[in-house]
């Protein structure tokens, strides 16, 4: 604590709180070994990041809206998502395959990762930190009207909740249920209306009539 | 693992019931703890990929391994659950850590098939 009277403490700013982990030693290490190795350079590491870090929820809404907008496009994203968004070249990558499903008034999809945090990055980039909590991964399995409703939906019994766990290869994008009142609304208003956790399943697209 | 013929490439159809194994899992595993021993049905083949449990340990991961879509019904998942009956969750099961539903049901000395 210090003396004077102010409650901010005097530390240095550092991206980091706390002692470095042994698994950031570890990483530290395999890193600078692997550089050293040539596998690859710092400069492809910087790529790496800035190409995942460009991917944001704006591209999935981008899709979602064209899905509401044309059926056609809708059926072949969930057909062959890798070929759809390659033909617009949008790459899925390497690392996992992608999956697309719709919710509708009758099936409510909700994704989660109980082993770890498998998330589309892909197409919404980096997860939001709950995605990564032990309270949601353990509890909307288990409970997922209960946590649907902790983040404002209440579903009708008549909708079936499908937990999708993504434990393996693939990964999940939802397209939540097109708001009503939005018949005459184009693409890019559409999209606006399209939250990162209504492509999760724990949201619902906005309602027109609800934003300022 | 039936894999005589190209017709035989995947053990189980869309349809099956299978079980997952109730077995412990040495080290790295993408087979989630809460659904080892549960019966399920077979939704689609999602692809071959990988191995994880090798993959883990610096090994090729290979062969390829079939992973599946496996559908489980939440209402048996979760004694007490207090959702809808029809609420169901999906996941995706390697091949070598399902088993037919009625092979397992015979192991545990129930008669006839499920």
């Amino acid at each position: 604590m210090s003396t004077h009277d102010h409650d901010h403490d005097h530390a240095p700013i550092s991206d980091d709180s706390g002692p470095v982990s042994r698994f950031e030693l570890l990483e530290t290490a395999i890193r600078e070994l692997l550089v050293e190795k040539g596998l690859f350079s710092p400069a492809d590491i910087h790529a790496q990041i800035e190409a995942t870090e460009s991917r944001d929820p704006a591209l999935g809404a981008d899709l979602v809206a064209r899905a509401w907008v044309d059926p056609g496009f809708k059926a072949q994203l969930i057909d062959n998502p890798r070929k759809t968004l390659g033909d617009m070249g949008i790459e899925v990558g390497g690392l996992a395959e992608l999956q697309v499903v719709e919710n509708t008034e009758d099936l409510h999809h909700v994704v989660v990762c109980t082993l770890c945090s498998c998330y589309p990055r892909m197409i919404l980039g980096v997860p939001p930190a709950w995605y990564k909590s032990t309270a949601y991964r353990s509890r909307v399995v288990r409970d997922p009207r209960g946590v649907l409703h902790e983040f404002g939906i209440a579903l009708p019994e008549t909708t079936t909740v499908r937990v999708l766990d993504s434990t393996a290869d693939l990964r999940f994008l939802v397209i939540p249920r097109r708001p009503s009142g939005t018949e005459g609304l184009d693409q890019s208003s559409l999209a606006q209306l399209v939250t990162r956790d209504s492509m999760i399943g724990t949201g619902e697209a906005l309602d027109p009539g609800g934003r300022p | 693992m039936t894999q005589t013929g190209s017709k035989q490439m995947h053990e189980f159809g869309a349809g099956s019931h299978v079980r997952v194994r109730d077995d412990a899992s040495l080290g790295h595993c993408r087979t989630p703890v809460y659904l080892r021993g549960q019966f399920g049905t077979i939704v689609s083949i999602a692809g071959r990929f990988k191995d994880p449990e090798r993959l883990a340990y610096h090994k090729p991961g290979l062969p390829l391994q079939t992973l599946y879509r496996v559908r489980f019904d939440q209402n048996v998942l979760w004694p007490g659950y207090s959702g809808a009956a029809g609420d169901d969750i999906e996941a995706d099961i390697f091949e070598h850590w399902l088993e037919p539903a009625g092979a397992a049901v015979t192991e545990a000395g129930v008669e006839g098939n499920p």
